[in-house]
């Protein structure tokens, strides 16, 4: 199978997070990044997918902070290529980050076979313009399913099971090329050590992908960012954990539920 | 005149999802600020009886066909673009939620409209929308602005109140045909949890468990605190992931919603995937070690501690006072 | 009387005598030579370094055993038994040169004055250590010695060649031969032959003497095959081990290329030094009887981990080669030994510190872990851990920003050692600084930091976790990139000394990372403290009194031989300290070491090694205090409070605590 999978740098929400002066962005002081949390469970699902059915696992990502790692511990983790789109991806937007990647698998570094599966993570904390496996599989004119969790080869298509609410699923049948958007792997994201990452970021390659950044327009201007105001907050109760058990008894008697 | 709106109703297994309800309640709002038409569009196999609940739109679209059960977007998309022609539509909102998960954004593809996410709030701005939308996981708000009212909107569930889309009317209902498709996406059957186990959504009280337990036996300690209260022990996501309690225990977007009584929410931060599954629980009280968790915002009462310890002491206090 | 004089059909007694000899040492040396032709297969280690330094740990070991005197019962009894070995050994090597080469114009040894004294005392000595050693084995035995047929058949053995020489110094004396003087207890045993004549009582004492031979001989070639190998391997154990030449605590790969530390998965992949072990263990079970892991019921039994990869390493390298391949090969890890035990480690040293024969248990152990962390078979909590370690810097997953939010809640202005000098740069830790169970002792030891003058710093967001359980837990990459990345902070920093709140920080910086030891000195808090008190920069408001316990840390204890100065501490408040019985270098890990902390119970287990500790300082009866010194200790003693229902007996208090009390801060 030919599967390439798409990584999204997001801002890593343990840091607090501030608006920055202009109202419109997000403060990049303290501002870090991690891989996208669908997105690592979409590579994990591909390495799967290789190891089950054979093939070759391409990794690709705009430029932004920390991509770097990313795409090496990729790499570490059993990817056979890396590529970094060198357009900047902060203030694209989710539909000129689409246009970017299917311009890419649409070039000459890449290539669309009839067993070509596209892995996106199924979404992003910062998709505010939505969701980027949906606009690619549009632009690429590919079938696409989101909230994937899980995917098996079946003769020339796949069987997918998409979450539904309720802890329900329901299972599709999708034929290839397709584009599927992942959120939760198989199996938990595997761990490579350390070693072994320190070690293909000095053997290992990232390839930089040729390609004209198509309009990068954003499709949305924001008006104004901000931090919601924290309205109803919980009355919190002090004390020792003795008293703090003492009161919670007491207003569930209160409220009459003992 | 200005674009008629388009609400996708969402259903499951024979019963309406409060979702449209709340996306009817907000297309009416937008409506009677600027004078549009309100249209539901209700797809799927054996729902026509489903199109009376409909009432606070102006009418119902209706297509019942076989086939439709969980429809690929091959065919929405295209119908609804259809429908946007038909209706001269220019703003459509669907539920944020994993059933129409990404049909907006295909559709705004199609379409070449825009499509904002996360919508937790809309106000009419002269002719303009404004969209109030949550990023990061609620940490951060964003407004945009539909300069012409025109776009695709996912619908933050819960952002609204069903309420407001509740009605006794009986509407209008249009038969529409469904523009025939070889659909390269088949949807094959459901797959449902294991329901031996205890279904969470049925209880009156429920103890929530998080990661904040920090290891599957401390999972026992709150099956105890729940037995005292005549209850049951659910979880987050990251719990269930672990395989500390199967999948019917999760509460969550791609869990169970939950209304019980009681909420006792132990170690859990409240990103807003778990906050979607209980927000409207009568009573929700919290314990978590992060004063600046989430689950404060929302909780009617909070503690800052540690879960483990507080768990066993609870159910002490509480065998006491039952005597 | 010349034993060798004698012909077995036909065949004179000196050719009977080479044969034995020759098949015997032939054996024995083409078998030795298997063995250590299994010990080069494995990876290369230079323990030559040092000689001196080795040849004198080992002569105190080998000869003086004082480990072996750690179990009372038997520690006199096997001195005896090892002493009595080798003065046979060379009167039974002078007897066969002698049988060998009658034409030599030596004496027989019994018929040496001395050497027959010694041959006589010994043999009576060495029988009433036997006599011990089997009503250990029968009556008392401590639970994890092996009692093997192997082990009972050597003791047999050893009983014969004894009464042999016994009998044989009896039956001699009653054939009137004047050679046997200064044989006290042969002269005993003599009259109760005397009815014998005297050809007889000749013959028999030359049946003896060849009884003696022969069994020796057949011992010879027994003896690479069972478990007595330990007699010719641990001495070489002995001399070539690890903590002669580094201290305990610093668990550097020699030779290890950059942070490629590759772990081991065939035995072939462990190094010489670490095989030698199975052939060194003794099977005696002091390792077993002191690990808390096994007491706990954990799968983890020290004394398998080396007998299995021996048993391994004999199955699988002396296999005929060309056999069935490799197909049905069993798997070090995961067949001989399975995951489970091999995570069930807390690294606490209790097992190396009783080993008799000097065995690395937990260097092996971590050998095997490197290997699972390579490919990445570690449990979903580790890896997120591990995930959390790379990204943050610390195990808690929270921003290294938050690092040192607990200065701002202590009200305290606390000098930033990366931008001022400091004197003591203080390198708090993860627990100490992010668990909020902890941050209470920590703010109390700024404050006591502070009211003694002492100068000191901390360095804020450099300061990442110092890496000891990662490395132990396998990840040596990530280890170096965390050392990489405090070395950097710290070569920012301008100090004098480091002093560290966690021994688990003490230990790795004091050993494993370059220069501190040379440069600055590393110290514990506790050490600190102690020499504020001394020193009167620490006037106290008021004597605290009552009686507490110390626990022993496991990683400021047995690795770095940290005892007193806590102790001085307690006791200059005016406390006094009452000692567990398992006190010091025998005290019993609380279980968090070795990354257990981050990792979760599968198994049912029948007592946690913390729960453990607590039932025994419990059981002192009026000690109301258990005090620790380590954060760590304070989590997992704190929760086995609880779990066993000790609230109302017994409270946990880290040593800053009662200073602080006493300090009135």
């Amino acid at each position: 199978m030919n599967l390439y999978v798409l990584l999204k740098m997001v801002p890593d929400t343990v840091e607090e997070l501030n608006v920055a002066s202009d109202d419109k962005s997000l403060d990049a002081e303290f501002l870090r990044f991690k891989l996208n949390d669908p997105d690592e469970h979409a590579l994990e699902q591909a390495l799967l997918l290789k190891e089950k059915a054979g093939g070759k696992v391409t990794v690709v990502a705009l430029d932004a902070p920390e991509v770097d790692d990313a795409l090496f511990t990729a790499l570490a983790k059993g990817a056979d290529r890396a590529v970094k789109i060198p357009v900047e991806q902060a203030g694209l937007g989710t539909v000129a980050t689409a246009r970017l990647f299917a311009a890419f698998l649409a070039s000459g570094g890449s290539e669309i076979t009839p067993d070509t599966l596209v892995l996106p993570g199924s979404q992003a904390i910062d998709d505010l313009e939505g969701e980027v496996a949906a606009f690619l599989g549009e632009a690429l004119g590919l079938p696409y399913v989101g909230v994937v969790s899980s995917v098996a080869p079946a003769g020339g298509k796949v069987v997918v099971l998409k979450e539904f609410s309720g802890g329900m699923r329901g299972e599709f049948e999708v034929a290839l090329p397709a584009v599927l958007g992942i959120q939760s792997a198989e199996k938990p994201p595997r761990y490579v050590p350390v070693a072994k990452v320190r070690a293909v970021m000095k053997s290992g390659k990232i390839e930089s992908a040729d390609i004209a950044p198509p309009d990068p327009a954003r499709a949305l201007a924001v008006e104004r960012m901000y931090k919601p105001e924290v309205a109803g907050r919980a009355q919190m109760l002090e004390g020792t954990p003795e008293d703090v058990a003492t009161r919670i008894a007491g207003l569930l008697a209160e409220r009459g539920i003992i | 005149m200005s674009a008629a709106i388009l609400v996708l109703a969402e259903h499951l297994k024979g019963a309406m999802a409060d979702i449209t309800f709340e996306m009817l309640g907000v297309g009416r709002k937008i409506a009677a600020a600027e004078g549009r038409q309100v249209h539901a569009v209700l797809l799927g196999t054996g729902v026509t009886p489903l199109a009376g609940r409909l009432g606070a739109a102006d009418s119902v679209l209706l297509a019942d066909e076989p086939g439709l059960e969980q429809p690929s977007a091959e065919v929405v998309v295209p119908l609804l673009q259809q429908l946007m022609n038909q209706k001269q539509a220019g703003l459509v909102l669907m539920g944020g939620t994993n059933a129409c998960f990404g049909l907006g954004a295909q559709l705004s593809a199609r379409v070449k409209l825009p499509f904002v996410n996360f919508c937790k709030d809309a106000r009419a701005d002269g002719g303009a929308l404004v969209l109030t939308s949550q990023l990061f996981g609620g940490k951060i708000l964003s407004d945009v602005k539909l300069a012409d009212g025109r776009g695709i909107v996912s619908v933050y569930p819960g952002a609204f109140p069903a309420e407001a889309g509740r009605s006794e009317q009986a509407p209008a209902v249009e038969k529409v045909t469904v523009p025939p498709a070889s659909p390269k996406i088949v949807f094959k059957r459901y797959v449902e949890p294991d329901t031996s186990d205890v279904d969470i959504t049925k209880q009156s009280v429920l103890v929530a468990v998080g990661r904040g337990i920090q290891s599957q036996d401390n999972v026992g300690l709150a099956e105890e605190l729940a037995q005292s209260l005549g209850g049951a022990v659910c979880a987050s996501r990251p719990v269930i992931d672990q395989g500390w309690l199967p999948l019917s225990r999760q509460v969550g977007k791609s869990g169970m919603t939950v209304k019980p009584r009681l909420y006792l929410a132990f170690g859990i931060s409240g990103a807003p995937e778990h906050w979607d599954g209980m927000q409207n629980s009568e009573c929700i009280i919290s314990v978590n070690t992060d004063p600046k968790a989430p689950i404060f915002d929302g909780s009617h009462y909070g503690v800052v501690g540690d879960a483990v310890e507080l768990i066993p002491l609870l159910t002490e206090k509480i065998k006491a006072k039952k005597g | 009387m010349d034993p060798i004089q004698i012909s077995v059909f036909g065949v004179p007694g000196v050719g009977v005598l080479w044969l034995l000899t020759l098949v015997a040492f032939g054996v024995f040396g083409w078998r030795v030579w298997q063995l250590i032709g299994l010990l080069r297969r494995g990876r290369f280690e230079n323990r030559f370094d040092q000689i001196v330094r080795r040849a004198w740990h080992a002569c105190r070991h080998v000869l003086l055993q004082p480990r072996i005197f750690g179990e009372r019962s038997i520690g006199l009894p096997h001195f005896l038994i090892f002493w009595g070995f080798v003065v046979y050994v060379v009167c039974f090597n002078w007897a066969l040169l002698r049988g060998l080469l009658p034409f030599l114009p030596i004496p027989y040894p019994d018929a040496v004055g001395p050497a027959a004294l010694f041959l006589d005392v010994f043999s009576v000595l060495v029988l009433v250590s036997l006599g011990v050693a089997v009503a250990r084995r029968l009556f008392f035995a401590p639970p994890h010695l092996h009692l093997s047929f192997d082990a009972n058949l050597i003791l047999a053995l050893i009983g014969v060649l004894m009464l042999s020489v016994l009998f044989g110094a009896g039956f001699r004396l009653a054939a009137g031969d004047p050679g046997a003087t200064w044989t006290p207890f042969g002269r005993l045993l003599a009259p109760a032959f005397g009815g014998l004549p005297a050809h007889t009582a000749h013959a028999l004492g030359a049946a003896m003497w060849w009884l003696h031979m022969t069994v020796v001989l057949g011992f010879l070639v027994y003896l690479p095959y069972s478990k007595h190998l330990h007699l010719l391997a641990s001495p070489f154990n002995v001399f070539f081990s690890g903590a002669v030449t580094r201290p305990l605590g610093d668990l550097t790969i020699p030779g290890a290329k950059e942070d490629v530390a590759p772990g081991a998965s065939k035995w072939e992949e462990l190094t010489w030094k670490q095989l030698l072990s199975g052939f060194s263990c003794a099977e005696c079970g002091r390792c077993d009887r002191a690990c808390p892991a096994t007491a706990a019921g954990y799968p983890l039994e020290p004394q398998q981990i080396a007998q299995k990869i021996k048993r391994h390493m004999m199955q699988t390298g002396l296999a005929k080669a060309g056999g069935n391949g490799n197909g049905g090969a069993p798997k070090l890890i995961g067949d001989v030994i399975t995951e489970a035990e091999l995570w069930a480690c807390t690294t606490c040293m209790a097992c190396m510190t009783r080993c008799a024969v000097w065995n690395e248990q937990i260097p092996l152990i971590i050998a095997l872990r490197r290997h699972l962390v390579s490919e990445g078979a570690v449990e979903r909590t580790v890896q997120d851990m591990l995930a959390n370690l790379t990204r943050y810097g610390n195990s808690f997953g929270k921003s290294d920003r938050m690092r040192a939010r607990w200065v701002q809640s202590s009200g305290l202005k606390i000098k930033d050692a990366r931008k001022e000098p400091v004197e003591y740069l203080w390198f708090v830790g993860d627990y100490a600084s992010y668990d909020p169970r902890c941050e209470e002792v920590t703010r109390k030891t700024a404050k006591i930091f502070a009211q003694s003058g002492l100068d000191f710093g901390l360095l804020y967001e450099g300061e990442r976790n110092a890496g000891n359980d990662v490395r132990r837990v396998g990840e040596e990459g990530l280890f170096e990139m965390l050392k990489e990345k405090n070395l950097q902070s710290l070569a920012k920093a301008k100090y004098r000394a480091i002093v560290t709140t966690d021994p688990h920080t003490f230990n790795t910086l004091k050993n494993e990372y370059p220069g501190n030891g040379d440069r600055a000195p590393v110290k514990h808090y506790t050490e600190v403290l102690d020499e504020l008190l001394q020193a009167g920069r620490l006037p106290l408001k008021k004597k605290l009194t009552g009686r507490v316990t110390y626990h022993d840390p496991c990683y400021l204890g047995r690795y770095n031989g940290i005892y007193e100065a806590p102790r001085r501490v307690l006791r200059a408040l005016g406390l006094e300290v009452v000692e567990m019985p398992r006190t010091r270098d025998r005290s019993h890990c609380c279980g968090a070491g070795g990354g257990r902390i981050w990792m979760e119970d599968k198994e049912k287990i029948a007592e946690r090694p913390a729960e453990n500790r607590i039932r025994e300082a419990v059981a002192l009866g009026d000690v109301p205090t258990l005090v620790v010194a380590c954060p760590k200790d304070i989590a997992m003693f704190r929760d086995a409070v609880k779990t066993t229902g000790a609230e109302a007996r017994l409270a946990v208090k880290d040593i800053a605590e009662l200073v602080a009390d006493a300090l009135e801060i």
